[in-house]
């Protein structure tokens, strides 16, 4: 087996009493787009500042390519950084921003000039090398700091919440063009992030941490439809969360009515909790629910118009008091006649369904 | 129901008041304009009109000014004076840089004791420098054979001047640096080190940015503190000429007002230049730091820290023994021959010149410009930050607000001997009072004070008084219960401010004083003029001592102030 671009042993971190990080072991692989994805304070950014040596850990190692850099200065490491505030040096033009690292490592004046130019272009900024940081807009702004980290080519690209100061459509954009980029060059990237739909539209895979530890490592589809913990399954989208009680064999009681789903983990009479989003149910439009497994009918409390999508929370008798939050589509929410205090048919689809322990 | 809550009789819109409210806006900003109008603005242009004037009054076009540029004396002195102010700043700004550096970017211990220490030379009156280095230098000094080892022939002169002043404004070049260098994006510097940066190129591309701002407005401010000096080159300065010494003999030793309006208007041109050098700067200096920087916090260097260490222990000990040089002089008989110990220059020196009423004077003084400073000074802030109307009268207040920073003292102290001097002023009788030299000291010190003020109000949320507008509760009692208690560390530090320049400044009083208001500061002079240098240390140190002593009160009634009225800047968490 190939050695990892990144390996982390147990890397554990304490701030005084706090512990910031608690024994992360982590393996990226050549190429890949990692994020980091959790709620502020998780120690998401602690461990790229570890791994870009800005921070030193309490315990555990750090080995690039199979060369342990656990205590290796910035300088030592190989490996290019974007911070959230970008840290362009306001005082000097975007060029000589982008050739700062280059001119740190000596290179002739010709050589520099010609990176620096292929930089620019392949960030799509070709004639903004004149320009001040302070007269660039933001997504500008962002190009630079990250034409200036892939400057000298390192092997490894640490990206620190690089678009969270940007608005909603610059975001958008830049999202596309940092993924492009970055498997055009190849370059092994880490991103962290707390925007959930950031981690799952560009990573390869998505690390998901929480109060220091991690809780889930998978591609963002995996993460996404077979969260480990009920952490993930809240973190990443809407999700419902039903009180259920274990018949055996994949059944759960609700209420006063039975599902049938695909996760037979638990033993019979046993306390649970089904996770469910929103999206995994089956409508009146594709076919006659009523007949389906696990049919239900519920009245609609009250609509969110999200644009595309509507929210609904429908209070289903047969649960006993706990309500649903169900997506439709537009064009559902008007063939079905979803307003409030009308009322739905509809299948929930058992073989989606995650169950986990009350207390987890 | 609403409609018995909105038409409830207790909550009746009340008329009169808008009308109250708008005279006390235009009223306050009304008095705000005129007082700055007749004390500022009327005694510069009276200066303006007597520079091209003769003797007797008439219009004479710009003869004074060709006579006076043409002379021999303008040449040697306006060359001295540039030379003097050159070489200050540039001995000044460097020291005081890495003073500040070493405070701000490093990890040496004892950060607020050095801090302390630089700023002590501010509360002693320049001539303190000036006697302590002729104690030191002078031709009976201690160290004078390191003069010689140098190949300067006596302290009396430039070299003197050079370090006496270098001395004076030492730190009010380390407080612009201090704040130039407080704040630093952490992230540019990791950025740096992830890119692999030697020191030196990081000290060269982040660091000197990042202070250059700071960098010019100290050196802009030493250069315009020793163009305008007056008292250092007359007391150390031999035969050195200089043109704030050449405005006093022409008006005070030849009462010749027309060429001392000339020379304090030249005077005026190399101070306005630095002036708005450093506002163009300073409009530049948009702020270099983000919402989103993270402040640079400097991690331990043990060499760094070891000769920055060694290097500000020994400016700290070199400013000790300039002060501690003056108040050892005071004390021993004659030096250096007699050094047992003797109060004979606190008691019969003073006498014996007749200025042993100076110490009080100032301190009366001091105290009218802090009460009264503080007062007026927060007041006109307050009416031309927080209220509304009237806003023709604002651009001219705001303007005059800022003109005495370009002013030189002594071009102020002209302008108001020629103002209130002038038979036909019926302020004149003012002249040669106390009061003239309380108004005269808050003028000279207005733009920093109102500087301060403003910053304080600035940070108080500018809705506050449109919320209380719509609570119908009139302006001045927010005034009173919210906006005063809020300010009162930044109204005490006014004050505090005014105090300790009123016991040290010479410069615009040198011009105003009578017998009767003899001020501490200037008795130095006459005490050195009449050979009695233990006297005029002894009245130096006594300067210290007051400007000390009443710091440490202002600093305690702040503590308290801010223990009784700041409870709301604690966090609960």
């Amino acid at each position: 087996m190939a050695t990892a671009a990144l390996l982390l042993e147990g890397i554990h971190k304490a701030f005084g009493g706090f512990v910031a990080l608690d024994s992360i072991d982590l393996e990226i692989h050549a190429g890949e787009l990692v994020c980091f994805l959790g709620p502020s304070g998780c120690g998401k950014t602690t461990l790229l500042r570890i791994i870009a040596g800005l921070e030193t850990q309490t315990r555990g190692r750090v080995l690039q390519n199979g060369r342990d850099v656990s205590r290796a200065p910035p300088a030592a490491r190989d490996y290019g950084i974007v911070f959230q505030s970008y840290a362009l040096f306001p005082n000097l033009s975007v060029r000589s921003n982008v050739a700062y690292g280059l001119v740190n490592r000596r290179k002739g004046r010709a050589q520099i000039d010609a990176r620096v130019k292929e930089l620019l272009s392949l960030v799509g900024l070709p004639d903004s090398g004149e320009k001040f940081p302070g007269q660039c807009s933001g997504g500008q702004q962002q190009r630079v700091a990250l034409a200036r980290a892939l400057a000298t080519a390192p092997s490894l690209l640490l990206l620190d919440e690089p678009l969270s100061a940007l608005d909603a459509k610059e975001r958008d954009r830049l999202r596309g063009e940092v993924r492009q980029l970055q498997r055009r060059l190849r370059v092994t990237t880490i991103m962290v992030t707390h925007d959930q739909e950031e981690a799952l539209s560009m990573s390869d895979r998505v690390v998901v941490m929480n109060r220091g530890r991690i809780e889930q490592i998978g591609a963002p589809l995996q993460v996404y439809e077979q969260p480990a913990t009920p952490f993930v399954a809240d973190f990443l989208g809407k999700v419902n969360v039903l009180n259920a009680v274990s018949l055996g064999g994949g059944r759960y009681r609700v209420g006063t009515i039975e599902l049938a789903t695909s996760a037979n983990g638990a033993a019979a009479g046993e306390s649970v909790r089904l996770y469910l989003r929103p999206e995994d149910r089956v409508l009146a439009d594709s076919g006659p629910v009523e007949s389906m497994p696990n049919a239900c009918r519920g009245r609609v409390q009250h609509v969110d118009f999200l644009g595309t999508y509507c929210l609904a929370q429908l209070e289903v008798d047969a649960f006993q008091g706990q309500s649903l939050l169900i997506y439709f589509s537009l064009n559902q929410s008007h063939e079905l006649g979803v307003r409030d205090g009308a009322s739905i048919t509809f299948a929930l689809r058992g073989e989606r369904v995650r169950v986990f322990a009350p207390g987890e | 129901m609403n409609a018995g809550i909105r038409s409830g009789s207790g909550f009746a819109p009340r008329t009169t008041l808008p009308v109250v409210e708008a005279i006390a806006t235009r009223g306050g900003l009304l008095i705000l304009a005129v007082a700055l109008f007749v004390f500022l603005t009327l005694p510069l242009a009276t200066l303006l009109m007597r520079s091209v004037e003769d003797r007797a009054g008439q219009f004479v076009g710009l003869i004074n000014f060709v006579d006076y540029l043409g002379s021999a004396a303008f040449t040697r002195s306006a060359g001295n004076t540039l030379a003097f102010a050159t070489l200050t700043t540039a001995i000044t700004v460097p020291f005081a840089f890495v003073f500040a550096y070493a405070i701000q970017r490093s990890c040496i211990p004892f950060k607020g004791l050095w801090r302390g220490i630089a700023l002590l030379p501010i509360l002693a009156p320049s001539l303190l420098a000036a006697i302590s280095f002729i104690y030191l230098f002078g031709n009976q000094g201690w160290l004078k054979f390191v003069l010689g080892a140098l190949g300067v022939e006596t302290i009396y002169g430039m070299a003197g001047m050079v370090l006496a002043m270098s001395f004076s404004s030492f730190p009010h070049a380390v407080m612009i640096l201090l704040a130039g260098l407080a704040l630093a994006d952490g992230r540019l510097y990791e950025a740096a080190d992830s890119m692999a940066t030697s020191n030196r190129r990081k000290f060269l591309t982040i660091t000197l940015p990042g202070a250059r701002y700071g960098l010019i407005s100290a050196a802009m401010v030493v250069f315009t503190m020793a163009v305008s000096e007056f008292g250092v080159p007359k007391v150390i300065g031999g035969n050195t000429s200089v043109l704030a010494i050449d405005i006093y003999k022409q008006v005070i030793g030849q009462q010749n007002f027309q060429v001392g309006a000339v020379v304090g208007i030249v005077l005026l041109l190399p101070v306005l230049a630095a002036f708005v050098v450093d506002s163009a700067v300073r409009k530049r200096n948009q702020s270099l730091l983000t919402a989103r920087s993270v402040p640079y916090s400097p991690r331990p260097d043990r060499g760094r820290d070891l000769v920055l260490l060694i290097y500000v222990v020994g400016v700290s000990i070199a400013l000790l023994l300039v002060i501690g040089m003056a108040v050892f002089g005071s004390f021993v008989k004659v030096w250096p021959y007699n050094l047992s110990f003797t109060l004979h220059h606190y008691t019969y020196g003073f006498e014996e010149a007749g200025v042993d009423n100076a110490w009080l004077n100032s301190v009366v003084m001091a105290l009218w410009c802090a009460l009264a400073g503080a007062a007026l000074t927060f007041a006109g802030a307050y009416w031309l930050e927080k209220t509304r109307g009237a806003d023709w009268l604002r651009p001219p207040i705001q303007l005059q607000a800022m003109t005495p920073t370009a002013v030189p003292g002594l071009v102020l102290g002209i302008g108001y001997i020629l103002f209130f001097n002038h038979p036909a002023n019926p302020l004149g009788f003012l002249y040669g009072t106390m009061t003239i030299l309380v108004l005269s000291t808050i003028v000279h010190f207005y733009s920093s004070s109102h500087l301060t003020a403003v910053t304080a109000l600035k940070q108080l949320d500018s809705e506050f008084e449109s919320v209380s507008a719509s609570l119908k509760v009139p302006f001045y009692k927010t005034f009173w219960r919210v906006t005063v208690p809020v300010c009162l560390p930044a109204i005490a530090d006014i004050g505090r401010y005014y105090f300790v320049n009123a016991m040290t400044t010479i410069s615009a009083v040198v011009f105003l004083y009578s017998p009767r208001t003899m001020l501490a500061s200037i008795s130095i002079v006459q005490l050195d003029e009449a050979g009695a240098v233990g006297a005029a240390a002894a009245m130096a140190t006594l300067i210290v001592v007051t400007s000390a002593g009443v710091s440490v009160i202002f600093f305690a009634v702040e503590w308290w102030l801010a223990r009784r009225t700041q409870a709301w800047r604690r966090h609960s968490i």
